[in-house]
């Protein structure tokens, strides 16, 4: 149980890495928030998984599945947020009038 | 009814959260759940009337949040692999399509889901019916426009 809570939170970890890597790497301002806004919901997931699982590793009782219980319940919460900010983020963008960029701006 | 439906949904919650079950603390959370139950009961429904068909969406989707786990795994990778490659092969692009969903509620649903899947961002809903979309490759975009979603979100809400 302990060793697949952490290669859950791992995999939450390397996620996480792939999210900041594209955030330096990708050209514009709507391609950088699909990378961060993103890499996180699976990355939270999975790291949030990995605590609840760790967590009942120690002894399954009714404080602990509580904890357990709660731990999921954040991971829910970001589910639901973390669209709506990013999409609220995209919107303020394109109204400000932020050009997307594409490939074949790159290469005229 | 919905007094008692809003009443059960606040109280359970409170349950989770206090972890605590002597009886001043059970009391003070019917106490408070019901305060908060005679403020809010007509906000937490669509039009203030509770419905037995929520139940059925509910579980519908709850049934449907696994395949969307799956399907946000499927373009995470994607996304991970686009974001590692070092040729870094993203081909930015804006679609816009129309849905057939009428409910206000599945477009939230469609909305989300498409917000949550790596590679592609709702950036605009206009007149309820046409989806402006930043996709980060070619390859997202195809999976968006099989509208396999779309079919799994109008079966949820009882569409069609």
């Amino acid at each position: 149980m302990i060793i697949l809570s952490i290669i859950l939170i791992i995999t939450g970890v390397f996620f996480f890495f792939t999210a900041t890597f594209g955030l330096l790497r990708f050209p514009d301002f709507y391609s950088r928030l699909q990378a961060t806004g993103k890499g996180d919901t699976l990355g939270s997931l999975l790291m949030l998984a990995g605590l609840a699982l760790y967590n009942l590793s120690s002894g399954i009782s009714l404080a602990s599945i509580l904890v357990s219980v709660k731990l999921l319940l954040i991971a829910v919460f970001i589910f639901i947020a973390n669209p709506t900010a990013t999409h609220a983020l995209t919107r303020a963008g394109q109204d400000a009038g932020v050009e997307p960029w594409t490939k074949e701006e790159k290469s005229k | 009814m919905n007094y008692i439906v809003t009443f059960l949904i606040l109280f359970a919650n409170w349950l989770i959260w206090s972890g605590m079950f002597d009886s001043f603390h059970v009391s003070l959370g019917v106490i408070s759940c019901g305060v908060v139950t005679l403020m809010s009961h007509d906000l937490f429904f669509e039009n203030g009337k509770f419905q037995f068909s929520y139940i059925t969406e509910f579980i519908r989707f709850a049934l449907y949040i696994p395949w969307l786990i799956y399907q946000i795994i499927l373009s995470n990778i994607h996304v991970a692999y686009l974001v590692l490659h070092p040729k870094m092969p993203i081909e930015p692009s804006i679609i816009t399509f129309e849905t057939t969903l009428k409910k206000e509620m599945s477009i939230v649903a469609f909305a989300n889901s498409i917000t949550l899947t790596p590679g592609t961002i709702t950036m605009d809903v206009h007149d309820g019916k046409y989806f402006v979309i930043h996709c980060i490759s070619r390859k997202v975009a195809d999976d968006l426009l099989s509208g396999e979603m779309e079919r799994k979100i109008a079966r949820i809400f009882g569409e069609n």
